[in-house]
């Protein structure tokens, strides 16, 4: 049962058990491994995608739901809000084991597309989900200040 | 002997030559060279007696600011190879079910609905479960789900961590080996005006690290690669060559970024390494990959040792202390390890009691002693070792006994720290003048104290914590750091930060429970509850200047957090939390 959908831009066929998870789809078959397993229950957000346009977790997105959508992966975020996120994060060293951070930086230039001077309240929210066992979270949040900032300018 | 070198090579004065970046440079002749070019003329002069080294003030690289880590743009990019990357041609991937109990067998298994599986290759049993051999990781967990087996409990632990609790419980209130002893503590009791008690609980804790454990090997009979975040790879290595049958000198270890470790993936039974080297071994000449998941990861053990203190201690009239007696009750993480040589001496486990000994504090008459339990749950290193509990039972029973005295805890600490203890001195002098410490305060908002030395390095932290419908929120942190040179200031800020959000999740939310029956009752964060962003208090560090040897720096922020939001909360409840973590499911 082949399952078609746009990657990063690119249409493919993936030929695999419709009940397969998006995430072990994207790692394994495409071998697009920026996008992380940490908990396979939609605990922690490592293995954050964008589904036609929205942060989903791969880990419980069945290769069936995805039919025709577009997915858009760690490897191929583009735009102002991603270039301005990822400088921000090599900048202010926020990455520690970094193992979280594809899912960190897929949510918050999610955020600042959304929202590009989010409050300290709406960057709470919005990145509240996704946990980092290395406690980075005080350096996210200065991060995504920082990209918001950059984006401003 | 580099400069001493070139200066012979191109005849010019020593003096006239610099170095920088790596590069011997003599400016008026217009000659340079990298360190290896000139590396063998260098080895082949006399050794010098006498070395000047570097004037502090000359530092370019130790202590600079704006430098970023290496691997800060990969890891932003999602570019950065962990483990669980790695993909090798012809590749398999296993999935291991293990018992459900620790000390729990194979009894037997029926593999033949896991071989119905699509994409599952082969089943085979291993020495710590029963291996699904599949062509990826979605088949391979679909194959273990559909295993039926069972197992031989005969030698497992059964009880639950509350049972295993009550026997610890009972043993603190028993004599038990002693590892500092200082005068007669029991004739200072007895003397004493007032006698405090107090017993803590600390619970076994998983390391939760974000990359379930992992690792691939490839081997044929002649060579063997594997792909790991290893942290003892000499362990490794031996237990490759043995199991595999290819010489030690064969076996290459990658050792790969680790999603994480806190201790983790270094384990001195080679825990880990073994199954890995198990699956390759029955799998034949190939490529593995063997991936946890987060309930293995988080039901295989090898956790923070569940933790019993007992605290005893005497004020006089006037409100000194007379007599101080900890008994710590755990498991030991070196017992029947490598490391046992090293870390047992005359019957103590010195992880185990770690910073309840050697305290800055002048108290004549002391005791601290330790009674070693032995269970078949394995313990292991968690970020700050014994300390986690040591810190925390030490800086909250003082904070009482000052408070009982009518001491400020920062005024009666800085009484009761050594002559010969400056370093602590200072960091809490600072850390008291960053959060204008006059006291814990009345508001909305109270602060707590801890000092706490771990590696080597100071640290003191003053917490502000708020009542938050009956349960502590912290909301600002300062923290004052003595680690003698600071070579990469902000890289020690950042494992601050993140040690304080370690030991922040623990103090409130972190807890391994073994259910009755003794199977554990989390095994994922949904019921390992671990901190998140919102709880994440604002941090301001502080690292003091100093041209000491540089200490550690990754696990010392950890310790005092605990204690000094305790004693935050104590201010709001009149009790110290006396069993973690605060916050309980």
């Amino acid at each position: 049962m082949a399952t078609r959908l746009t990657v990063n831009g690119t249409p493919v066929t993936l030929d695999v058990n419709p009940d397969m998870p998006l995430l072990w789809a994207l790692r394994d078959h495409l071998k697009l491994t920026g996008t992380k397993f940490g908990c396979g229950i939609a605990q922690c957000g490592a293995c954050t995608v964008m589904l036609d346009g929205v942060p989903t977790r791969s880990c419980v997105t069945p290769v069936a739901a995805v039919e025709d959508a577009e997915v858009t992966t760690i490897e191929g975020i583009q735009g102002d809000a991603a270039h301005a996120v990822q400088k921000a994060w090599a900048d202010l060293n926020v990455a520690q084991c970094g193992y979280c951070q594809s899912g960190q930086v897929m949510v918050a230039t999610e955020l600042l597309q959304n929202i590009p001077k989010p409050s300290d309240e709406e960057i709470d929210a919005a990145m509240g989900g996704n946990i980092c066992r290395c406690a980075t979270y005080a350096r996210i949040r200065k991060g995504v200040r920082a990209a918001s900032d950059a984006l401003e300018a | 002997m580099l400069v001493e070198a070139a200066a012979r090579l191109w005849s010019v004065p020593a003096g006239e030559i610099t170095v920088t970046a790596g590069v011997v440079r003599h400016a008026a002749s217009g000659m340079s060279s990298g360190f290896g070019a000139i590396a063998e003329r260098a080895a082949g002069l006399e050794m010098p007696q006498n070395v000047t080294l570097k004037d502090p003030a000359d530092f370019t690289l130790i202590g600079a600011e704006g430098i970023t880590r290496l691997d800060a743009v990969e890891k932003a990019r999602g570019l950065a190879t962990f483990t669980i990357d790695v993909m090798r041609d012809e590749m398999q991937v296993v999935a291991v079910l293990h018992p459900p109990k620790f000390g729990a067998k194979v009894a037997s298994f029926d593999p033949v609905e896991a071989l119905d599986v699509s994409g599952v290759l082969a089943v085979r049993e291993i020495p710590s479960g029963i291996a699904v051999y599949a062509v990826d990781t979605y088949s391979a967990l679909r194959g273990r789900e559909a295993l039926v087996a069972a197992w031989d409990e005969s030698a497992a632990e059964t009880r639950s961590s509350e049972e295993i609790e009550a026997e610890f419980i009972a043993a603190a209130r028993a004599p038990a080996t002693v590892s500092e002893e200082t005068g007669d503590v029991e004739a200072a009791l007895s003397e004493s005006a007032q006698t405090f008690e107090a017993e803590y609980v600390f619970p076994y804790l998983a390391h939760a690290a974000m990359e379930p454990l992992d690792g691939v090997v490839e081997w044929t009979p002649e060579r063997a690669e594997i792909w790991s975040a290893i942290q003892i790879p000499t362990v490794a290595g031996p237990v490759f060559s043995a199991a595999l049958g290819v010489a030690e000198d064969a076996v290459s270890v990658h050792t790969m970024y680790a999603g994480g470790s806190f201790g983790r993936r270094a384990t001195a039974s080679g825990q880990f390494e073994a199954e890995l080297a198990a699956v390759a071994a029955a799998g034949g000449p190939g490529a593995y990959k063997l991936q946890w998941t987060r309930e293995d990861d988080m039901t295989q053990g090898y956790y923070r040792p569940l933790t019993v203190h007992r605290l005893r201690a005497g004020l006089d009239t006037d409100g000194n202390i007379t007599g101080w007696d900890n008994t710590i009750v755990n498991q030991s993480i070196a017992f029947g390890t490598i490391f046992e040589q090293t870390v047992m001496n005359d019957g103590v486990d010195r992880m185990a009691v770690e910073g309840s000994v050697d305290l800055p504090y002048g108290l004549p008459r002391r005791r601290v002693s330790w009674a070693q339990m032995i269970n078949p749950v394995p313990v292991l290193w968690w970020r700050a070792v014994g300390h986690t509990h040591t810190a925390y039972a030490t800086e909250t029973f003082l904070d009482e006994l000052l408070a009982a005295a009518g001491r400020d805890a920062v005024q009666g600490r800085l009484e009761l720290i050594t002559p010969d203890r400056a370093r602590d001195r200072a960091v809490l002098e600072r850390v008291a003048d960053m959060a204008a410490w006059s006291g814990p305060g009345n508001g909305d908002r109270r602060l707590g104290v801890a000092l706490h030395k771990s590696f080597g390095s100071y640290v003191a932290q003053i917490a502000e914590v708020e009542n938050r419908d009956g349960a502590p929120h912290v909301t600002r942190v300062w923290c004052a750091v003595d680690c003698g040179v600071a070579v990469t200031p902000d890289i020690i800020r950042a494992q601050i930060e993140g040690g304080i959000g370690f030991g922040l999740s623990a103090a409130l939310y972190e807890q391994l429970t073994l259910e009755p029956g003794g199977t554990v009752r989390e095994r994922n964060y949904d019921s390992y509850r671990v901190l998140g962003l919102e709880d994440m208090p604002q941090i301001i560090v502080d690292i003091r200047p100093s041209t000491d040897i540089p200490t550690g720096v990754g696990e010392i922020g950890t310790p005092p957090i605990a204690p000094a939001v305790a004693n935050a909360w104590r201010s709001f409840t009149g009790e110290t939390p006396r069993r973690l973590p605060m916050i309980r499911a």
